[in-house]
């Protein structure tokens, strides 16, 4: 055994050495002076890396060959000492679209669905919703205030705020304007454009009404402000009821700090209502009798009814499911067997059951939902199909705990017009064609 | 969570008085003050963060500004995106025009055609405009900007001073075009499983449109910084 790794170590030892030999005088001398494993595996993962190209583009690795990953040894630990994903899942990005906003500061980033599992977004790849870009806020500095109709007005530090006794839950949030872009026509062929606006973490702060019990509340407090600290000062009002249901004021997300494009140090985690309130970079809760109609509960998400008038305070996001395998990033190759599988959601609760259908919704077979099924959550939801090569017309179907079953986007239309941009939580259709091609129709 | 979970599932059954019957239990399961962290916010305080206002004028300072002081302002700070008039430039917003177009099939949302409260001009003016320098403006230069973006969309008259008791007395033209009750669900759908539409046929296809960035390799180029 021990020759074994002798003999690797000599291998490891052999491809730095050649590796220095390509480098500048100046920069070989240090390379060897810092030694192969005194300099830690950074040397080592440098030499590799070093490596990769010379093994030619049509050279494959497969059995009976032995890979050369096989027979070196990899780098050492804390080579990145925050992990980093595989430099083949460079594709595994959030993205934008340049022709939406007219910058990238009050702008959209995407999730790429079609490469995520379970119900968890990584929190790198979470999507993004900024007003006025993501300021990096010192948690030393930050303070939440808390006042307004309370008998105690308060000033927390975020040490103070992480005193309280916190829960965790895990929830998803969902832009509402998620496929705004589609109400008049198919426009883009990408599960990640088309509904890359809402992901799922699990939250740790401190409940709502946790801090407000501890201000004292004054009876004649029915509505709440939620102001973030970013360039936007981002508000919206919120009613009391909703506020002493679930709502948290959350400084970690999936087991660490916020990310800073999530609200860090804190922001409100609003269980299924529309994104634009679970407010990031949270600096000021304000308890007052009416709601405030700012900006973003008035000019912007509110829905404007074919009629001209408009509905605001639409906050709940209705249920929703979408196919995220096949989709257009994610096309079939032979025919044969496949397993349909996508995400569905809903802000009223828990997801009751998800339906698929291959002939544009003619037919529907239920489909298995995959533990855990949390309410005001993404679920996973899968189907055995076996594709004949045809045509076909694949569409989920999500019905929530309340009995609301996923509608067509026919009937949204009818009753919304196509002027709301907000809340489309249509029933998406993709078109199979033979040669395997996945692409967004509208029925 | 998962408690937390179970506890409201088990509540759902007995109808939502008791549900908020007990949220209310829940929420008072200690006194006010138990915990007691975090420092008391002086008046001061909160005089620097509360800035907020209300359709009814609570919170406007004092201070004033008119049309005439808001042409000034909107030309130094405003006009290179919204356009000299409020027309919008690029992609950035229109502030003025759009009368009587909210049911048209391009409805044109400004101020003076869509937004419902005055207030709402001066607190978003206020807090984040100019948007590469939010908080940067006086409250006169505020009021002025106000009164000049009302008077654009001819909601005022040139004359008009806009000030802590002139502006919540602005009607706007579609105060009474929202409904602020959330009229969903909307829609009742039987949960059907065979033969459940007649006709299936493809209205329109997202193949050919060419407004997809792409999904693989690094950000579209000349697309990012």
């Amino acid at each position: 055994m021990f020759g074994k790794l002798r003999r690797l170590t000599q291998d490891v030892s052999r491809i730095a050495l050649e590796e220095s030999e390509r480098l500048p005088s100046n920069e070989r001398r240090r390379f060897l002076r810092n030694g192969l494993f005194t300099a830690g595996g950074a040397m080592v993962g440098g030499a590799l890396a070093g490596l990769s190209p010379r093994l030619g583009a049509t050279e494959t690795q497969y059995p009976p060959e032995i890979p050369p990953w096989t027979r070196t040894l990899g780098p050492g630990v804390v080579t990145n000492p925050y992990g980093v994903p595989s430099s083949f899942e460079k594709d595994v990005i959030r993205r934008n679209v340049p022709w939406l906003t007219a910058e990238k500061t009050s702008s959209i980033s995407f999730s790429p669905l079609q490469h995520l599992k379970g119900i968890i977004t990584p929190n790198g790849l979470f999507f993004e919703r900024h007003h006025a870009g993501q300021p990096e806020v010192d948690p030393q500095q930050h303070r939440l205030m808390i006042h307004g109709l309370v008998e105690r007005p308060i000033i927390l530090t975020m040490e103070d705020l992480q005193r309280f006794p916190s829960v965790s839950q895990i929830n998803f949030i969902e832009c509402p304007a998620n496929g705004g872009m589609e109400w008049r026509g198919a426009q883009l062929n990408s599960l990640q454009f088309l509904h890359g606006m809402v992901s799922c973490a699990e939250w740790t702060g401190v409940r709502l009404s946790t801090l407000l019990q501890d201000v004292g509340m004054k009876p004649e407090g029915k509505w709440l402000l939620a102001e973030g600290a970013d360039g936007a000062a981002m508000t919206r009002s919120i009613p009391m009821e909703k506020a002493l249901d679930d709502v948290i004021v959350a400084f970690a997300q999936n087991g660490e700090a916020l990310r800073r494009e999530q609200g860090y140090p804190i922001r409100l985690v609003v269980p299924g209502w529309e994104g634009n309130t679970h407010v990031k970079w949270l600096r000021r809760l304000e308890v007052g009798d009416k709601p405030w109609m700012q900006r973003e509960e008035t000019s912007k998400y509110t829905d404007l009814m074919a009629d001209g008038t408009a509905y605001g305070f639409t906050w709940v996001m209705e249920a929703k499911s979408v196919i995220t395998s096949p989709c257009p990033e994610m096309p079939l190759r032979d025919s044969g067997i496949y397993q349909i599988e996508g995400i569905a959601w809903s802000g009223r609760g828990k997801v009751k059951a998800v339906d698929v259908s291959v002939d544009g919704g003619r037919n529907w077979k239920q489909a298995r939902l995959r533990e855990p099924v949390m309410s005001k959550s993404l679920t996973r939801f899968s189907l055995e199909w076996k594709w004949d090569g045809n045509p076909a017309l694949l569409q989920s179907r999500v019905i929530d705990e309340t009995g609301y079953v996923q509608p067509t986007l026919a009937q949204l239309i009818k009753i919304r017009g196509t002027n709301s941009i907000y809340h489309k939580n249509a029933i998406q259709t993709w078109q199979v064609k033979p040669d395997g091609s996945v692409n967004n129709v509208q029925l | 969570m998962f408690s937390f979970d179970k506890s409201s599932r088990v509540l759902t059954g007995f109808g939502s008085g008791v549900l908020l019957a007990t949220l209310a239990a829940f929420c008072h399961a200690e006194p006010a003050g138990y915990y007691g962290y975090g420092e008391p916010a002086t008046e001061d305080q909160i005089a620097g963060w509360d800035i907020d206002i209300r359709p009814d004028g609570t919170g406007l300072p004092e201070g004033s500004g008119s049309v005439d002081e808001g042409l000034n302002v909107f030309e130094t700070h405003c006009s290179s995106c919204h356009g000299a008039f409020g027309e919008g430039m690029g992609r950035f917003p229109k502030l003025a025009g759009g009368d009587g177009s909210l049911a048209q099939d391009r409805p044109e949302k400004t101020v003076g055609s869509f937004w419902p409260y005055a207030s709402t001009l001066w607190d978003y003016i206020h807090r984040a405009m100019p948007f590469f320098a939010p908080q940067s403006l006086t409250d006169d230069e505020v009021y002025a900007l106000t009164a000049y973006v009302l008077n654009l969309n001819y909601i005022v008259d040139g004359d008009f001073v806009a000030n802590k008791d002139t502006l919540p007395k602005v009607k706007m033209p579609n105060e009474d075009g929202f409904i602020w009750e959330d009229p969903r669900p909307q829609i009742q759908n039987e949960r059907c499983m065979k033969d459940c539409r007649d006709t299936v046929e493809i209205k329109d296809s997202a193949v050919g449109k060419n407004l997809t960035p792409s999904t693989t390799g690094p950000l579209d180029k000349g697309l990012t910084e």
